[in-house]
């Protein structure tokens, strides 16, 4: 594997041994000092030409904990604002030494043309409402680690689906693991064009709802129009937030996954948001551990191999 | 390939390592048996085995995986990680590390950072089925089940029954018949 840019079409081997590699640095996140030496020298570039800070921050982590140095790039202190091309920062930035790149960037296919002009290693860090490879694996490792296994999981994806890479990146994931995936959200936010999703799709998440081993909600994107295909915010949450009395209609044993940030009284209540069945903050944990395992992954092999 | 320890010898080999460690340890008080995985593995719980057999006291064994240790992940492909498992807490043990080959050394490095990651062993000894040579680090076997010479061209494999199916050690690319 030379880069990470996408979810649809990788196989299950791939991901398998990229999970496998994530328990044993979910481990050393637990040790008392967790840190291994293991890219002693390779340096992370993170560019992150959109806002985030749970992904930037955790693979600079995940960067960190393997001993890798990083450069972290961000647009509103950079030389964008001075006109400066996609281009000419990430081949600055390749200058200055950097073995691979995150990057994460609003337009669709960013990461490839980075690779591209490149030639390093690339991780997709979020591109567009297209892809986020990395979200997809922490959410099946989480996924993992409660049940075991993904085969034959039913999982729901409720929510903004027509703007969300997450959803994009998911429903690949989890369907090549083993589940079965449903999208649940109103046709306004569903993707025009369902052909060729893995997953089956319903409107209606109340008739529905005690049929899942798990829920994935969505975040409503406001800044991707996600608001404005929708009445409103009240009625979004009264036909498809994980209400209190939702969450009480769910099986004992499902549990609730959310990419962050959750945004509560919308698509997820505060009741929901902090019982122990909802694995936001596990999520984010083993977000570290997955990232660690994708450096390690795509640095930490012989150049032949790779290419 | 040519055939240098058969299932037997190693057997006998593990058993004299065992009677050496307890020896050298005066007995096998606050001692670990460490396997570097793969084929330490299987290796450190037959030590284990007897010791406890030997000295009626129970001598716990683990395994620990040296994957995010390496020192060569530019120049070799990379393997997937697996489990490090060690019984509790090393600090102030005695730990012996347990590998199938001594060779670079580089492996036994990798093993020892590991553990130093991990606790702070008292006192750690190296126990090794085959030394055969060729050190590129100051690093030595305490317990040997064979010295094996050997040149840099020649490859020599160690089979174990719970990994291989069959215990045994073999030679091969050899060309020291037709040496002059």
């Amino acid at each position: 594997m030379k880069n990470l840019l996408t979810m649809e079409g990788v196989d299950r081997g791939t991901l398998d041994a990229l999970l496998n590699d994530a328990d044993e640095f979910y481990e050393v996140m637990h040790r008392p000092i967790p840190k291994v030496p293991t890219l002693r020298g390779k340096t992370v570039a993170t560019m992150f030409f959109e806002p985030s800070t749970r992904t930037k921050l955790s693979f600079e982590r995940a960067a960190k904990a393997l001993s890798a140095d990083t450069l972290s790039f961000s647009p509103g202190t950079s030389s964008l604002k001075k006109g400066e091309s996609l281009k000419d920062t990430v081949l600055t930035v390749k200058a200055m030494g950097a073995d691979l790149m995150v990057v994460r960037h609003s337009s669709t296919g960013a990461a490839w043309r980075v690779a591209e002009w490149t030639g390093l290693p690339v991780v997709n860090g979020g591109d567009g409402a297209h892809q986020h490879p990395t979200q997809a694996l922490l959410d099946a490792l989480t996924l993992r680690q409660h049940f075991g296994s993904l085969d034959g999981l039913r999982v729901a994806i409720v929510g903004d689906i027509r703007h969300s890479r997450v959803a994009r990146s998911d429903v690949w994931a989890f369907s090549t693991m083993g589940a079965k995936v449903t999208m649940i959200a109103p046709p306004t936010l569903l993707p025009p064009d369902l052909t060729g999703w893995p997953a089956g799709v319903s409107t209606d998440l109340d008739a529905v709802l005690d049929q899942f081993d798990a829920i994935y909600l969505l975040r409503v994107q406001a800044e991707r129009g996600g608001v404005s295909v929708f009445p409103s915010v009240a009625e979004y949450r009264q036909r498809f937030g994980m209400t209190d009395v939702r969450f009480r209609r769910l099986k004992p044993d499902t549990i609730v996954l959310h990419p962050g940030p959750m945004i509560r009284g919308i698509e997820i209540d505060s009741g929901p948001a902090d019982d122990p069945r909802c694995k936001v903050l596990e999520q984010v944990t083993n977000g570290v551990a997955v990232r660690m395992a994708v450096l390690f992954q795509l640095l930490g092999g012989s150049k032949q191999e790779n290419e | 390939m040519r055939s240098v320890m058969s299932g037997d010898d190693m057997t006998r080999a593990l058993r004299r390592i065992a009677h050496e460690v307890i020896e050298k340890n005066r007995g096998v008080g606050g001692l670990v048996v460490v396997g570097i995985r793969t084929r330490g593995g299987p290796l450190a719980d037959r030590l284990a085995d007897l010791l406890t057999e030997i000295e009626g006291v129970e001598v716990p064994s683990g395994i620990i995986d040296i994957g995010m240790y390496r020192d060569d992940i530019d120049t070799r492909p990379r393997i997937e990680l697996g489990p490090t498992e060690l019984p509790g807490d090393i600090d102030g043990r005695t730990v012996v590390i347990v590998d199938d080959v001594l060779y670079t050394g580089r492996t036994i490095r990798a093993a020892l950072d590991a553990l130093a990651d991990i606790g702070r062993a008292a006192i750690v000894q190296l126990a090794v089925v085959v030394d055969r040579g060729h050190r590129e680090l100051p690093i030595r076997a305490d317990f040997v089940g064979k010295n094996l010479p050997t040149s840099s061209q020649e490859h020599v494999t160690v089979r174990v029954a719970e990994v291989d199916g069959e215990d045994g050690v073999w030679i091969e690319g050899s060309d020291r018949g037709s040496e002059q």
